[in-house]
């Protein structure tokens, strides 16, 4: 397979998410949110009661990660990814919402990939293990809600070039499915 | 007897939390590097080509290898001529408590697990006591991450099904987990014992050396045709594609009932993190 290599930015226009494909492999710079398990649970409470989430999801990157603790000087601790289908429950009514981008690793649901195609929205994966040079790709860090819940606490980063390699597109492409396929003997 | 300080057991596991989570051990090294040669997928080098620039990162700026450093997992060799001056019990706990808060580690147990609050200390550690005659005292630590351990499995097969049915469930269970489990994975696989023997078999085998065979003949291959079956998945670096899925198959096995054949699989993701030390 040739790789195509895109620099992609966020927020993203939907138009713009819509021309990305299964494969791609991106650089992500710009504003990404952090949330995973129990943020998400909070979100979901949040949106119950009919109040307004942590961030404004519309046109944004939300990655599912958890990170080790900064050592001083450094910008963050260990920062990839976790596995996103523990967060399947939650992605289709954030996707409706706006969501653009789920960065995180691991299969998703039928629903979360229906949802995302009919709104808009990838599903980008960054390499599981590789913290530590992940961490590199980011420049800022800060807790803006939940943080009493300590490494699930919801983050707004900025990034600069964070690899990525883009899993579900808005055409029904799924790169779990297809490439491992070209591979089995 | 001999005495060891409690002190210096705190200290030693405090020690090898920090290492473990900085570098892997040699053997996980090159295998890591002999998996690059033998990858057919663009993509799959370059995702291990990144593995390996992580690594170097790890190392040189004291980040951890995965932000994931695990719920701690404690195995104790304990000589019936040993005497701890202490709780071993509370020398363990503490010294995963120090390792952790010091080591800038995440902190990723909770108390209750319906209730879900954090311990802010990464404690309890899951620890295994396994009392031998003489008078030494070894620890092994295995911080274990919870992507790939979410995919493990035990299978409580029949008799009948034979090496053929526990074969064919190993490769179930890592294609199954696919890239949820952060391939190129390691599988610890306990065969024999009872429901949980198996699982403690298979969590242990995690500790062996990559590359390592069973000194048992016909574990030994089976150990080398699983690890090729799963690597004819495709599933690939990442879960992205190509020819290497898993790193290593580690069989162990044990005594098991007229009636039984339990096979448990634990894996592990390319951070296949442990170190042992002697007291």
């Amino acid at each position: 397979m040739e790789i195509t290599e895109k620099k992609i930015r966020f927020p993203m226009t939907e138009q713009e998410a819509r021309t990305l494909r299964a494969g791609d492999y991106v650089y992500i710079s710009g504003n990404v949110y952090v949330a995973r398990d129990a943020a998400h649970a909070r979100m979901q409470e949040a949106l119950d009661r009919g109040d307004a989430l942590p961030f404004d999801v519309k046109d944004n990157a939300v990655y599912y990660m958890g990170p080790s603790p900064a050592r001083p000087g450094q910008v963050i601790g260990s920062a990839g990814p976790t596995t996103a289908g523990r967060m399947d429950k939650y992605a289709p009514r954030l996707i409706e919402l706006g969501l653009r981008a789920m960065l995180g690793k691991g299969r998703r649901t039928d629903e979360v990939k229906e949802a995302a195609r009919r709104c808009g929205c990838v599903y980008l994966a960054t390499v599981g293990g590789a913290g530590a040079l992940i961490a590199k790709c980011i420049k800022s860090s800060r807790v803006i809600a939940y943080e009493e819940l300590g490494a699930e606490a919801v983050l707004e980063m900025t990034v600069e070039d964070l690899p990525a390699v883009v899993v579900l597109d808005c055409v029904g492409g799924d790169l779990y499915e297809t490439e491992p396929a070209k591979y089995a003997r | 007897m001999r005495t060891v300080r409690a002190q210096d057991v705190t200290q030693a596991v405090c020690e090898m939390c920090q290492e473990a989570n900085l570098t892997l051990t040699q053997d996980m090294q090159q295998a890591l590097r002999d998996a690059a040669a033998k990858e057919e997928s663009a993509l799959g080098k370059r995702v291990l080509g990144q593995l390996e620039e992580n690594l170097r990162i790890a190392e040189e700026e004291c980040i951890p290898i995965c932000q994931d450093t695990g719920m701690a997992v404690l195995f104790v060799t304990l000589g019936q001529e040993v005497y701890v001056d202490g709780s071993l019990e509370d020398a363990l706990q503490e010294g995963v408590r120090r390792g952790y808060v010091e080591g800038y580690l995440r902190k990723s147990v909770v108390g209750d697990p319906l209730l879900r609050v954090n311990t802010k200390d990464n404690t309890p550690a899951v620890i295994y006591y396994e009392v031998v005659p003489g008078d030494v005292l070894e620890i092994s630590f295995e911080p274990k991450g919870a992507g790939s351990e979410n995919m493990s499995r035990v299978f409580m097969l029949k008799p009948a099904q034979g090496a053929e049915g526990v074969k064919d469930a190993i490769v179930q269970a890592a294609i199954d987990a696919g890239p949820n489990a952060c391939p190129p994975m390691v599988l610890g696989v306990g065969i024999g014992g009872t429901f949980e023997k198996s699982a403690l078999l298979a969590k242990k085998a995690l500790l062996r050396e990559a590359g390592s065979h069973s000194p048992l003949p016909h574990i030994a291959a089976m150990e080398e045709e699983v690890l090729e079956r799963i690597n004819r998945s495709g599933i690939g670096p990442g879960g992205l594609g190509g020819t290497v899925t898993a790193l290593a198959v580690n069989i162990e096995t044990y005594a098991t009932h007229i009636a039984c054949l339990p096979v448990a699989v634990n894996i592990c993701c390319h951070a296949t993190r442990h170190r042992t030390r002697r007291l």
